[in-house]
């Protein structure tokens, strides 16, 4: 770990204008990610700016009938709303599927947003890695890839977005509010807006910009049908997925879904849903462009698997 | 004492203490935080600077450079030991590769500097600016391609018993097929740590080890010193499975350090740092062939295994566990060896024989079914007394008995011999079984005994109790001797200046330690019957009385004019040839596998175990169920993946080399036969803590294969292998 300072921000405002003040700063919420990074080095910020303290912790009923869920709100709050396992059971179920009960209430939304790749190589720092040290390779590529990306990937990185909960905000088209320096407005993203794909620059994973904080994650009014968060994992619990199927469907099978553990951000597709409720042709059109390893080509027979699975329970 | 067949009836038959269900008796200090383990001392040196250990980059190669200087300038720092100035005169015994690389460089991850500085902050952050560079060398990093060069070692050698190759071409039915088993991290709980002194030219090290005696030898030789100026100190380990049998990086480089820098130093292996640094449990290859008459008694049985290791490393002897398992005339063990550039490979809970136990209990399950006779009825019908191996009578085999109490108390009747046809809901569901069979090993072990003017009876041994329950069998077998209650002993381990026990590894601790302490015991109680005038004999030792004819005199009245203490030592070496000593027992598995993604998940599991006498059932049980949920780790997600570019092992933390969780694991059930084992031990009993693990993961792919007809032969079974070929069309 590199010595760093730490400053406590009061408000939003407060945040993001200490954040414009000290280039390369970075916030920390839960710490639940950021610091196991920096111990290693893959992080080396030289100023932190907790921002626990500056509210957003709330969730609110919008004037769209959906609810505006603050970026401090902890993963165990979140899960544990009523309103929350009411009409969003999907993203309460992704929510509860990931990690262990003492991190979910550290972890925060915004924090969650932004926990990174669960590469084997990008944690090992004598490895070559594109994400963590751009052009010095990519050693995953050839190497142990089981967990790894088949689609969204580019010949530089393909490591996946590795959680739970975007996946369910992702199939609910939730929102990020973010929170520029100098700026009045706050600005709305999309999830796919927010999540970039590699490219040629997969250490730069989102559209943040320097300095620009999340302020909270809008969900649209309740979506009906059976809301099914389905993770498969070589263990029980406390493990990263597989494959995830993060749904909203109708007894008939058909509806929306969108995926986990197969690209760099929640993968979804308009095309894939209406070939809804046959799974096969919907994974074939969701996959289409998939290019996997030798180790991982599992993964789209696995994403088939558990969305037939899905359907049925749908249907049950 | 040497030990003479049969142990005689002695006091530990009474069984008053002995033998009961006793929760262990460190168990308080451990929920209260109060026993102190390696890197927890507080108060034994004063200012302690931290070091932190900087593994090699790359697998094979040289050192070219090193630049230090900017680390050494960096805050904090007080000086960077590398191989120049160690002042390391061996590997240390039992290891494949050196303590510290240079110029050198063995495996990936090898220590090849260690920064030393007031904190472990600065010294983490120091070890960044360490600039090393190397020259890499072509290494061999994959079992598979390595095979045209294996080799017979001595360290296993091939048996043959009666013609094999005659026997098995005229067998009726016949079985070959190949098993593949990955390498495992030991992953215990408590990372590798080590605090060391130097006073006198003499060096204490509080430290996690498994084996103080062997320890102690082997880091004086590391440090070129006499073994008279290197004291250990290990009461509380936080398990250990094999991986704290040796001298590793953790206690070598502190003691070098400490000595380098005349400060106490204090050091641990970060948990990345674990997998490639110290040891694994080798990758096997194993074929099996099975010759089998039409009634189904076996014929011939042959199992080859090849396994890699460093050049000076050993094999994973999977054919270990076929040689005592199943009658047959004819037998062929093979053991082949090669020479692989991974990180150094070593014992890991029942070494060879949890391997091993794969291939052969998962060849039972594929040839009962070829002969069209259920496995335990085959198991049964190839039962023996003799250990066909050796032609030496079992001092005690209760494998039939096992294998049908446990069948009867799982509900073996319940299942499908066909297999895929029991579904409930998504899953499909499947029971397995497997025996288990495991050598019982003993080993000299020596203990001091000391009944104190406060009427406490203190026992002093170097045994360690790596979580195993060592402290509470002591404290019975002391207090079951000496007439004491359990509340009245005080157990010390772990100290290398107590007298030398066997120390935990192989299962040989209980039998050995406790014997140990029965002989101390013994000897005390000569030393109190001698000073009273009465018969060693005849006396007896209960409730704090020593009793002759109806006399009785209390112990405290002994010990008001001073302490009584005795040592004594167990020696097996007179065990003799006449026997074969091994445990046996049988695992019951039930699965249920998601017809959709081909996850497994295990719904119930039953061992019935036998080792002789149980000395205490409560720490017993712990240690089944350990080895049980052990054996499904490797079973259904346990590997550690090499990364033949690199020459690692490339899953190197708790978040990518997955063990089993709580939720893996459903309720375990645990039986024990009654009886003893007296040709084994005074005490009578064996260990059991290798046994569990033993045959527990082929029981789980033999449910597997009841569950899916799938007959996956590549452990782990993960969803990958069983998912192009789940039965069911969805
Ligand atoms: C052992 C383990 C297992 C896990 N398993 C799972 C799992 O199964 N599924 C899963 O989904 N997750 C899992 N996680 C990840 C966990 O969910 C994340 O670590 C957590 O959600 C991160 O939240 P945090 O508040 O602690 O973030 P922090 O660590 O505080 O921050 C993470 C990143 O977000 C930035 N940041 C934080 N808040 C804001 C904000 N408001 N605006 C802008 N930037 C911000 C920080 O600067 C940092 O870069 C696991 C983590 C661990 C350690
Ligand atoms: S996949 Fe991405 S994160 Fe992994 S090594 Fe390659 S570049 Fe790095």
């Amino acid at each position: 770990m590199r010595p760093f300072t730490f400053e406590r921000a009061t408000s939003v405002e407060d945040a993001v204008t200490k954040a414009a003040a000290k280039p390369n700063s970075k916030f920390i919420a839960g710490g639940t990610n950021l610091l196991d990074l920096m111990k290693l080095q893959i992080e080396t910020p030289p100023h932190l700016i907790d921002v626990n303290h500056i509210g957003l912790d709330e969730i609110e009923e919008t004037e769209e009938g959906g609810l505006r869920i603050g970026a401090l709100v902890s993963n165990t709050a979140l899960a544990a709303d009523s309103r929350i396992r009411q009409n969003y059971g999907v993203l309460s179920r992704a929510l509860v599927a990931g990690a262990s009960g003492q991190l979910r209430n550290k972890a925060t939304t915004g924090g969650n947003l932004l926990q990174r790749t669960r590469c084997p190589y990008f944690y090992d720092t004598n490895m070559p890695c594109n994400k963590r040290e751009p052009d010095s390779g990519c050693s995953a590529m050839g190497g142990f890839s089981r967990q790894l990306g088949v689609v969204g990937t580019s010949e530089n990185c393909i490591a996946t977005y590795p959680g739970d909960m975007a996946v369910a905000l992702r199939v609910l088209d939730a929102t990020i509010e973010t929170q520029r320096p100098a700026e009045k407005a706050p600005r709305m993203l999309t999830l796919d807006d927010f999540y970039r794909l590699p490219g040629d620059s997969p250490n730069i994973e989102t559209v943040l910009e320097p300095g620009e904080l999340i302020t909270a994650v809008h969900l649209p009014a309740p979506v009906t049908g059976k809301h099914i968060y389905k993770k498969v994992r070589d263990r029980a619990s406390y493990a990263f997925a597989v494959v995830s199927i993060a749904a909203i469907l109708k007894e008939d099978g058909t509806g929306r879904f969108a995926c986990g553990g197969l690209a760099p951000r929640p993968w979804r597709d308009a095309k894939a849903e209406a070939l809804l409720p046959d799974a096969k042709a919907a994974t074939a059109q969701l996959l289409a462009e998939a290019s996997p390893t030798d180790q991982n080509q599992f993964k789209i027979k696995l994403t088939e698997r558990a969305l037939s699975s899905v359907i049925a329970e749908a249907s049950s | 004492m040497k030990f003479t067949k049969p142990a005689p009836k002695n006091p530990i038959d009474n069984q008053t203490v002995m033998g009961k269900p006793t929760p262990r008796i460190d168990g308080p200090l451990k929920t209260t935080g109060q026993a102190t383990y390696a890197y927890e001392w507080k108060d034994v040196v004063e200012n302690p600077a931290y070091g932190w250990i900087i593994g090699s980059s790359i697998a094979n190669g040289r050192i070219k450079s090193m630049k230090l200087d900017a680390a050494k300038s960096a805050p904090g720092v007080i000086d960077i030991l590398t191989y120049k100035n160690a002042g390391i005169k061996h590997k240390g015994d039992n290891s494949s590769a050196q303590q510290i690389a240079g110029p050198k460089v063995e495996h990936y991850h090898q220590a090849v500097a260690m920064v030393i500085a007031e904190s472990f902050e600065e010294a983490r952050a120091a070890a960044e600016l360490v600039e090393i560079s190397y020259t890499k060398s072509k290494g061999k990093y994959v079992l598979e391609d390595t095979l045209s060069s294996a080799k017979k070692t001595d360290q296993q050698k091939d048996v043959s018993v009666g013609d094999f190759a005659s026997a098995y071409e005229s067998a009726p039915v016949k079985l070959d097929v190949t098993y593949k088993t990955s390498r495992h991290s030991h992953a215990m709980m408590e990372p590798h740590a080590t605090i060391a002194n130097w006073e006198d030219n003499k060096v204490t090290v509080w430290t996690a080890n498994q084996m103080i005696n062997w320890s102690k030898t082997s880091l004086a030789k590391v440090l070129g010193v006499s073994k008279e100026d290197v004291r250990l100190v290990s009461p509380f380990i936080g398990g250990g499975f094999g991986g704290k049998l040796f001298i590793l990086s953790d206690a070598s480089l502190a003691a070098a350090g400490a000595r380098l820098t005349k400060r106490p130093v204090k050091v641990t292996l970060q948990r990345a740092l674990i997998f490639n640094n110290t040891a694994h449990r080798a990758s096997t290859i194993q074929n099996m062939r099975l010759g089998a008459n039409e009634n189904g008694e076996l014929t011939a049985v042959a199992h080859k295994n090849w396994s890699s290791a460093l050049p000076e490393g050993g094999p994973e002897s999977g054919v270990l566990t076929t040689g005592p398992s199943y009658k047959t005339p004819n037998m062929l063990l093979e053991t082949r060896l090669s020479v692989t550039n991974l990180p150094p490979v070593s014992a890991m809970r029942a070494p060879g024989d949890m391997p091993g136990s794969i291939a052969i209990e998962v060849a039972m399950d594929e040839m009962a079914e070829k002969l069209k006779l259920d496995p335990i009825e085959f198991r049964l019908l190839n039962d023996t007394q003799t250990n066909p191996e050796t032609g030496k009578p079992f001092s005690r085999r209760k494998l039939a008995e096992c294998l049908q109490q446990g069948a009867e108390k799982f509900g073996w009747s319940d299942r499908s011999s066909v297999p895929a046809q029991k579904r409930e809901g998504s899953k499909l569901i499947g029971m397995g079984v497997a025996s288990a069979v495991r050598g019982g090993p003993a080993s000299k072990s020596a203990a001091r005994v000391q009944l104190t003017t406060d009427n406490k009876l203190i026992v002093e041994t170097d045994m360690t109790d790596i979580g195993t329950g060592s402290y509470t069998i002591l404290a019975q077998t002391a207090a079951e001797m000496m007439g004491l209650p359990l509340s009245d002993v005080d157990v010390r381990l772990g100290d290398s200046n107590f007298p030398a026990a066997a120390g935990s590894g192989g299962q040989w601790g209980a039998t050995s330690s406790t014997s140990g302490v029965y002989v101390a015991c013994v000897n005390l109680r000569k030393k109190i019957t001698d000073q009273l005038g009465l018969n060693a004999d005849t006396a007896t030792f209960e409730n704090g009385n020593v009793t002759e004819s109806g006399k009785s005199t209390s112990l405290s009245s002994i010990v008001k004019s001073g302490p009584i203490e005795a040592e004594g030592e167990i020696d097996f070496s007179g065990r003799g040839d006449d026997h074969s000593y091994y445990t046996f027992g049988a695992h019951f598995v039930e699965v249920e596998v998601d017809i959709y993604t081909a996850e497994t998940r295990i719904r119930r599991m039953l061992a019935v175990c036998d080792s002789g006498r149980i000395f205490n059932p409560v720490s017993a049980r712990s240690q089944v169920i350990g080895g049980m949920t052990m054996g499904a780790g490797a079973a259904l997600m346990e590997e550690l993946h090499v990364d033949p570019r690199y020459g690692h092992l490339a899953n190197h933390d708790l978040a990518q080399y997955e063990v089993p969780v709580h939720m893996d694991i459903p309720h375990q059930e645990v039986f024990f036969l009654e009886g003893e084992d007296p040709l084994a031990s005074p005490t009578k009993g064996s260990g059991v803590g290798e046994l569990g693990i033993c045959g527990v993961s082929a029981a789980i792919g033999n449910a597997i294969y009841n569950a899916t007809g799938v007959r996956v032969r590549e452990f782990p079974i993960t969803m990958e292998k069983l998912l192009n070929e789940m039965p069911v069309e969805v």
